[in-house]
């Protein structure tokens, strides 16, 4: 069934879904959120599309492949551990960078382990994109 | 560079994984890039085993989280040998060559899913840390189920249903025994479990989670009265893809069984091992019928997997230091065995085109070597001396034989004749034989499948005659099973401090 | 609070085991999902959440005083949660695409299908 409604909405809709999907992901260091649940709303933003049944875009970056997400995600993820592996301490280990001060975010800290949930971020996304295109190329059958 | 090296055969398969991905999306094949990783994870392991050999246990802990706080990620002997084998596997494996259709996203992401399968098997071998294992777990499991059914046909996803449905409750079996088990003792590592759980004078929960953790791991390993989805789903998959799963998954059942009951659930924690041995018995026995009656190849050599795991699990509910060795030795053994013999049958299908032995014949005239190839393993599996299966088993029956155990011995020598019985069996029809009228055969393969099984054979080769060699490893890494006061300490000890 | 919690979880595993017997390969499924809920609840009752404050950071974004729950049985859920989530969608797309080459969802039809 196709909705050009809802294909409407979605140019609207998808770009705040991702922001704020990105605002889920930086807060889940210590507050509720992280990357698993930052890329599911991300996730949710591209799935409008498939859900007016026109498709993703042919262009722009709602038109990425979900496998670009899993490759980044996945690489992006293993490469925040090897910063504690080059320092000679554990795989993982987290390292921060200096606090600074940011108006409209407060304190900003920056380190690996935001990486790393950037990465999940990531592979959720590509995750979700792959199953969503998975289960409609089942419907064509 | 300790800590590296430790980590090195779970992270080189992960960012192989990762490049595979990478290259698959702009459309380049993969499989000189995967065959080199497989390659230089294997002289790691080499470099690995090595190390622990002389210079004892290696640990590294995970986010510099010390344990038991955190994950660590433990390298002792067995860990290490258990590593350079499944390395060696899944070079063999990749050598003898994995069917894939064309390439870029046509190739159904083969190269990808069995890095992801040796990073699972890689990681359970190295955890030192009960939670962490059944995350590695899970990673073995999704790539070896999506590899089983990717050819998408009715016929593997039958088989693969049964297989993913009973993984995922022992999935569940293994989470409910550890969530009980850190609700008692409040550590999920290995070495401090051992510790706690003596501590604890409760059979009735030592015995609770240590059987749901029990169950969860045989219906990995494949022991009786959990094996039906094995010999279901093996043989359907891809011959390469199953010699690959006959050599490793259900070993990491094993590793875990004995991992598990050798240092936390042991009788001096008051966990009563009876029952395993009885269920190792068991398992032999009903694992060498259904071989008897079967004349698929592949089907075949499928039920004498379950049986073999039945002496292994029977050498770790006997316990003593002897019997641990020759378990380890037993599944180093087996590993390189049997996936030879699973490869010897994928030649024998493709050749024929059919897996049924009742169809094939001659193969002895026409193929001397690949007669050889299949006769090395399968005397070594049917325990006939000087080769590495006689060693396993003559050192599991003097355990048993030093702690009286009559039964297993009587039921150990029986199944023995019946395995050797059904290896005669495709012997006699698909080598012996004459080709009967109307077997089409094809011309003769390009040479990569028979350096893979010329690879296991001299494997098989080494275990025998250097078997002393060998089943010292396997004795040091059995007494540091066998005495966990070792393997605590150097995981709460920890020297990289 | 916590003979609640541990009554639940005994239905939700009842429930479970109930519809894993089923033929239907759609209800196997729903089983296994109501399995993965009941060890997390378990996993959850692991640490004796009801009685204890927020683990670690309260809503201030302070560290809660003493008596917090113990934060890692609600990591393990995570990681639990996110594993069942991946591979009951795997499962999900199996079962489908079973149903539809096979033309059935009865877990025997399917292996009859099998064995011609």
């Amino acid at each position: 069934m196709k909705s050009h409604l809802l294909l409407v909405a979605s140019r609207f809709l998808s770009w705040p879904f991702f922001i704020l999907s990105i605002w889920i992901l930086y807060r889940g260091h210590n507050l509720p959120g992280g990357g698993f649940i930052g890329g599911l709303v991300g996730a949710s933003g591209f799935l409008f599309y498939d859900l007016s049944g026109y498709g993703r875009p042919k262009q722009g970056f709602f038109s990425l492949k979900p496998f670009s997400f899993l490759t980044a995600g996945l690489g992006t993820a293993v490469l925040s551990g090897l910063p504690g592996l080059l320092a000679g301490k554990g795989f993982m280990t987290a390292f921060w960078l200096p606090g600074f001060k940011l108006p409209l975010l407060g304190s900003v800290h920056l380190g690996t382990p935001l990486v790393f949930d950037i990465g999940v971020y990531l592979t959720v996304i590509g995750f979700i994109l792959l199953l969503a295109d998975t289960l409609a190329e089942e419907e064509k059958l | 560079m300790n800590d590296l090296m430790v980590i090195a055969p779970i992270l080189l398969p992960l960012m192989t994984l990762i490049l595979c991905l990478g290259l698959e999306m702009s459309g380049k094949r993969t499989g000189m890039v995967s065959l080199i990783s497989v390659g230089v994870t294997l002289a790691v392991a080499t470099g690995l085993v090595m190390r622990v050999a002389s210079g004892g246990t290696l640990t590294m802990a995970v986010g510099g989280w010390q344990p038991p706080f955190g994950i660590v990620i433990v390298a002792d002997l067995l860990a290490a040998l258990m590593v350079w084998i499944s390395a060696f596997v899944v070079l063999a494996v990749m050598v003898y060559g994995v069917k894939g259709r064309g390439h870029g996203h046509q190739s159904g992401h083969a190269q990808v899913l069995i890095q992801g399968l040796l990073l699972g098997v890689n990681g359970s071998f190295l955890t030192g840390d009960l939670f962490n294992l059944y995350v590695w777990f899970e990673v073995m499991l999704i790539s070896s189920f999506v590899l089983m059914v990717r050819e998408k046909g009715i016929k593997q996803l039958g088989g693969g249903l049964i297989y993913v449905i009973l993984n995922l409750l022992a999935s569940a079996m293994f989470l409910c025994g550890a969530g009980m088990l850190y609700g008692e003792l409040g550590t999920l590592n290995f070495a401090d479990m051992a510790v706690k759980l003596s501590a604890v004078d409760d059979p009735a929960f030592v015995n609770t989670t240590g059987s749901l953790l029990f169950v969860a791991f045989a219906a990995k390993a494949g022991l009786f009265p959990f094996f039906f989805w094995l010999p279901a789903s093996y043989h359907r998959a891809d011959p390469a893809l199953s010699a690959l799963f006959a050599g490793l998954l259900t070993k990491v059942g094993v590793y875990a069984l004995l991992r598990t009951f050798s240092l936390v659930f042991t009788d001096a924690n008051g966990f009563s091992s009876d029952i395993i041995l009885y269920i190792s018995m068991a398992t032999m026995i009903v694992g060498v019928l259904g071989a008897v009656a079967q004349y698929n190849v592949r089907r075949l050599l499928a039920f004498h997997i379950i049986s073999q795991i039945g002496y292994m699990v029977a050498g770790i509910a006997i316990g003593t230091p002897l019997a641990l060795a020759s378990v380890i030795f037993y599944t180093l053994h087996h590993i390189a065995v049997k996936t030879c013999l699973f490869l010897v049958g994928g030649v024998l299908e493709m050749r024929t085109g059919s897996p049924d032995i009742r169809t094939h014949g001659g193969f002895y005239k026409t193929d001397p070597w690949l007669a050889v190839g299949f006769l090395i393993p399968a005397l070594s599996l049917g325990g006939i001396p000087p080769l590495s299966g006689f060693w396993a088993k003559l050192n599991l029956m003097q355990a048993g034989v030093d702690t009286k155990e009559w039964l297993f011995i009587g039921v150990g020598l029986g199944v023995g004749i019946l395995t050797l019985f059904s290896m005669v069996k495709i012997w006699n029809e698909s080598f012996w034989k004459d080709a009967p009228e109307g077997m089409e055969r094809n011309s003769l393969w390009p040479g990569k499948p028979y350096a893979a099984i010329f690879g296991f054979c001299c494997l098989t080769l080494v275990f025998s005659f250097y078997g002393k060699f060998v089943f010292g490893l396997c004795e040091d890494a059995a007494d540091a099973l066998h005495d966990p006061r070792v393997y605590i300490e150097s995981v709460m000890g920890g020297e990289d401090k | 609070m916590i003979t609640v919690l541990c009554i639940l979880i005994g239905l939700i595993f009842a429930g479970a085991t109930f519809c894993l017997l089923r033929r239907s390969l759609m209800r196997v499924l729903i089983g296994i999902l109501l399995l993965g809920h009941g060890v997390n609840l378990l996993l959850l009752a692991s640490s004796d959440p009801i009685s204890r404050n927020v683990a670690i950071l309260g809503e201030d974004g302070l560290p809660t005083a003493a008596g917090s729950a113990d934060p890692l049985p609600q990591a393990l859920i995570l990681t639990a949660i996110v594993i069942g989530f991946g591979l009951s969608v795997f499962t999900l797309v199996l079962a489908r695409s079973a149903y539809m080459r096979g033309g059935s969802d009865d877990m025997r039809e399917l292996e009859r299908e099998e064995e011609v």
